[in-house]
């Protein structure tokens, strides 16, 4: 047996296989039974061959691909039936099966989809329980893995709501909001801008700036950190976001206001993680400055600002989620006609539910979009941090 | 407690001059209006008279403290705890999905990093999609959440505890990620010594170890639970809570009330980090853990 290992996910894979043509009723009126052979074929042959003693990476290619193809085949096949297994179907099917009585409808659909994923995890592991010594390799891995567990939400997502028929205004699948991202760019394009280049940018900007130049003076001034620290802190707990209505009774239905709400929200961690940041230089270092007779600005600026930029960056990246959080709230306050925040709250009201899904991957791209810069900024400015030079 | 003495006399010194700004700009903030309502009623009053005045308006754009202060006492103690307009009841419906999400968040979390730390294929893939899902502004999906959820019927409590939930399972899941794995090598090999089982040298070792991150998680976990909860309020239609509190003000240009249910939703906060500090302090003093 020493060419054979067997895996749990291999082998509960082949057998929901073999369940599943048990279940198998053509009359069920599902369109997929002409690509039904191969899907089950190429399930239950992925699985045996990845019990096969084989290179790991071998294994992991075979696995996922064939856990792909058979998820691609499933997801096309549906496509005709969507829409027609409601809810209450369902949920008659679940009371089906706990009396005990035949399932044959959706059974096979989602004993394949599950056999799938299972493939796709065994797949998944091979690959993480890979230690390549090539940088590259490593690095290609750690995108690699999340990127299929991301495509597996996806996945699951499209074949549950299709294949269950989960209806559109609760959650609609990817592909439609996919479609309508595709169909409605100018309308995103002009929130983007409204919202994220004027309201989060200068915002944020202003924020930052704002709350470095206080901790520099609370800096000079002990008497200012004493007592700032701890409001500082104490702030950073409460609510902020609730100033949003008055800072759009102050500045108006347009971007200001927003950016205001921005620039109050991001304060606060910049100053607290600014004024710690420049306590973190150690005395050694403090006192070699010294001893080259340097003052207080120099010493700031090639001692104690470079030494503070982890935590300055800390905050930055922490400010770049508030950011977009504070001006999409502030924006349900009130706002001119455009906008992501107006956009969600009232498509919501006229349940276009997959343009607020459109505008919500947009908003999530936005974020991480500029969490990646910071985050790159910060390897590139603080390249001599032992967490950037050890990896 | 010398720290604390050292401490108190800057703390006050700003809040005092924090007070004083406020009260400064106030009055130049609220100058116009009254500026303008006076030569409406062709009164020329003295300085004195004039700023008595901006600091005594009844919907002024910046109100003034002792203002708040007066509503926020009557909203709290004067009206029957049932009242709508009682900032107690507002509080208490925020504060109630409030606690039921970080309920939920805490327990999410602690099993995903439980996941986390015991499957090294979740590691790989989940945790990049945590990190992840903490860069999208999810407080935009609350106004969704809640419409959704009352299409098909579930109100009240839960889809706000949902937001909740979603905002404060974060800090706990990397918490106690770095608290599970903060036993030492040398406490592991101990362990394995002793022929520990998995499930020995979790309970006995890395949970006691990971309590003093749990906690620390826990106190930013509630206050964004918070937030989650009065934002979840907002597209409600303003029934009630402090979100409701904010966006009524907000419609009806109260401005005073929404400068005091912003102190109430403070307070709250303050308490809520103040019970989860205190809880840890008396969890840490009962695992016998020694004041550093």
């Amino acid at each position: 047996m020493t060419w054979l290992k067997p895996s749990w996910q291999a082998v509960l894979a082949i057998a929901l296989c073999m369940i599943a043509v048990v279940f198998k009723d053509p009359n069920a009126g599902f369109n997929y039974w002409q690509s039904w052979g191969p899907m089950i074929g190429l399930a239950v042959l992925a699985s045996l061959i990845s019990m096969i003693r084989l290179a790991p990476v071998v294994e992991a290619l075979i696995l996922l691909i064939g856990a792909h193809l058979v998820a691609w085949m499933l997801i096309r096949g549906i496509g005709s039936f969507e829409g027609e297994v409601l809810i209450p179907y369902l949920v008659a099917l679940i009371a089906a099966w706990v009396l005990g009585i035949n399932l044959a409808m959706l059974a096979p659909y989602f004993l394949l989809l599950t056999s799938a994923w299972l493939l796709a995890w065994r797949g998944v592991a091979v690959l993480s329980s890979l230690q390549p010594t090539e940088k590259w390799a490593r690095i290609a891995l750690r995108l690699i893995i999340p990127a299929i567990f991301g495509a597996w939400i996806l996945i699951i997502w499209e074949a549950v709501t299709r294949g269950a028929g989960i209806p559109f205004i609760l959650l609609p699948p990817p592909s439609a909001i996919g479609a309508r991202i595709a169909n409605s760019l100018p309308i995103l394009g002009s929130d983007v801008r409204q919202t994220i280049f004027k309201a989060v940018l200068i915002g944020y900007v202003a924020g930052n700036l704002a709350g470095f130049a206080v901790a520099i003076l609370a800096d000079r001034v002990p008497f200012l950190r004493r007592g700032l620290l701890p409001i500082g802190n104490m702030v950073s707990a409460l609510p902020i976001i609730g100033v949003a209505p008055i800072m759009v009774m102050w500045f108006g239905f347009d971007w200001p206001s927003k950016a205001a709400v921005v620039i109050i929200m991001t304060f606060f961690p910049m100053l607290v993680n600014t004024v710690a940041g420049l306590a973190a230089s150690g005395h050694m270092e403090r006192d070699l400055m010294r001893t080259y007779a340097s003052g207080y600005w120099p010493t700031l600026l090639k001692l104690r600002l470079p030494a503070a930029m982890p935590f300055i960056f800390n905050a930055l990246k922490i400010n770049s989620t508030l950011a977009l959080i504070g001006a999409i709230v502030a924006e349900f306050f009130g706002t001119p006609v455009v906008g992501m925040g107006f956009r969600i709250s009232t498509e919501v009201g006229r349940m276009n539910i997959d343009m607020v899904w459109a505008e919500i991957a947009v908003a999530a791209l936005a974020g991480s979009v500029f969490y990646g810069v910071v985050a790159l900024i910060e390897r590139a400015v603080t390249f001599w941090h032992p967490s950037v030079r050890g990896g | 407690m010398d720290s604390f003495r050292s401490k108190i006399i800057p703390v006050t010194t700003i809040l005092a001059g924090v007070v004083v700004l406020w009260y400064v700009f106030a009055v130049i903030l609220n100058a116009p209006f009254q500026r303008d309502l006076d030569q409406r009623g062709n009164e020329t009053p003295s300085t004195v008279e004039f700023i008595g005045k901006t600091l005594s308006q009844p919907k002024p754009t910046m109100p003034a403290p002792h203002q708040v202060a007066v509503n926020f006492f009557e909203n709290t103690f004067l009206r029957s705890v049932t009242s709508n307009r009682s900032l107690v009841y507002n509080a208490w419906v925020t504060l109630s999905s409030t606690l039921l999400g970080f309920a939920f968040g805490t327990a999410l979390g602690i099993v995903i990093a439980v996941g986390i730390v015991h499957v090294a294929t979740l590691d790989r893939s989940l945790m990049p999609w945590i990190i992840a899902s903490q860069t999208i502004p999810i407080l935009a999906v609350a106004p969704m959440i809640i419409v959704v959820l009352a299409a098909i019927g579930i109100t009240g409590l839960i889809p706000k505890a949902l937001i909740s939930t979603y905002l404060s399972f974060f800090p706990v899941a990397v918490g106690m990620v770095k608290g599970l794995r903060s036993p030492e090598l040398m406490h592991l090999d101990l362990m394995h010594t002793y022929s520990a089982s998995a499930s020995q040298t979790f309970w006995k070792l890395r949970v006691p170890a990971s309590v003093p991150f749990l906690f620390t998680s826990m106190k930013v976990a509630v206050a964004a639970s918070l937030v989650g909860a009065i934002v979840g309020e907002l597209p409600t239609g303003a029934v009630a809570g402090i979100g409701a509190k904010l966006l009524a003000g907000a419609y009806y240009s109260q401005t005073i009330d929404i400068w005091s249910a912003l102190v109430a939703g403070s307070i709250v906060a303050a308490l809520l980090v103040m019970v989860v500090g205190i809880a840890g302090r008396l969890v840490d003093r009962a695992m016998g853990g020694r004041p550093a």
